[in-house]
């Protein structure tokens, strides 16, 4: 899993069925000191979070495990929002 | 599949209960040319491979756990084979 | 799986209902020489690993499998904690051979 920020929303009218209702974000990964590192994904939101906020995000087959993403042509997910990080 | 080389071996005690009885081996992947294709990898071992033999490295979930017959853990990568020779077409590398 | 070191620790409290009582370990992945290699990851852990020690992790799917039959949404999980790690002489990368 990766740490990343929200930095924007897609919207995408026409899509697979299977998206309908699902929020699409735009994150920017992030180093665990909070700096933006290189790309970006588009993301499926399943834990309502907001800008600029810093989550977890899962990729692959995993991410279909994520809420409400069973059988969906999902590959990447949010999974958690991050309340602190701890770097020793 | 991959060809790798095993460059070394991992003692590890607390660990999944599904690798436990095999070897776990430290294994770089090579290109065709024989050179280093990115960082080394962890995997388990399936044919009783050691350090400097040139294998076959499975980095697929369903093949490495059949091929270790421990389906269902938590395994990405195990080596299943031992490589003899490659044979290449003149002028691939 | 890939050799990591444990380097600090993230908490969520929201967060999918299948990730409940999950630990996420900050996990820097490094090089068989145990030099750091690549970025930081987030990783969950069914070994009960803590920081600063040498692990080993998976990747994919089969990350959610030590917590079978549950289903959280991981991609990356430590399945094992590495007590030493025995090189064979000249294999290392770079080296020759």
């Amino acid at each position: 899993m990766i740490l990343a920020r929200v930095v924007g929303t897609v919207v995408a009218t026409r899509k697979d069925p299977r998206l309908e209702g699902k929020t699409l974000l735009i994150l920017k990964p992030i180093s665990p000191e909070g700096n933006d590192e290189a790309g970006y994904v588009v993301a499926v939101d399943t834990v309502s979070a907001g800008f600029r906020e810093r989550v977890i995000a899962v990729s692959g087959s995993s991410a279909r495990m994520a809420e409400g993403c069973k059988d969906t042509p999902v590959d990447t997910a949010i999974v958690g929002i991050v309340d602190e990080v701890q770097l020793d | 599949m991959l060809i790798a080389r095993v460059i070394g071996e991992l003692v590890a005690t607390e660990k999944h209960p599904s690798h436990e009885g095999r070897k776990l081996l430290l294994v770089q992947p090579l290109n065709l040319d024989g050179s280093d294709r990115g960082q080394a990898v962890v995997a388990l071992d399936a044919v009783d491979a050691g350090v400097g033999d040139k294998v076959l490295l499975a980095t697929d979930g369903f093949s490495a756990m059949t091929a270790v017959g421990r389906p269902h853990s938590p395994i990405d990568m195990a080596v299943i084979g031992f490589i003899d020779h490659v044979d290449l077409l003149p002028g691939v590398s | 799986m890939y050799l990591g070191r444990v380097v600090g620790r993230v908490w969520s409290t929201v967060k999918d209902e299948n990730l409940r009582g999950q630990r996420f370990l900050i996990v820097q992945p490094v090089t068989p020489g145990l030099e750091s290699a690549g970025r930081r990851l987030i990783c969950t852990d069914s070994t009960g690993a803590g920081t600063g020690e040498l692990v080993y992790w998976v990747r994919g799917r089969e990350a959610s499998f030590p917590f079978h039959p549950a289903e959280p949404p991981t991609d990356t999980t430590i399945v094992g904690i590495v007590d030493s790690v025995h090189l064979g002489k000249n294999l290392l990368a770079g080296g020759p051979g």
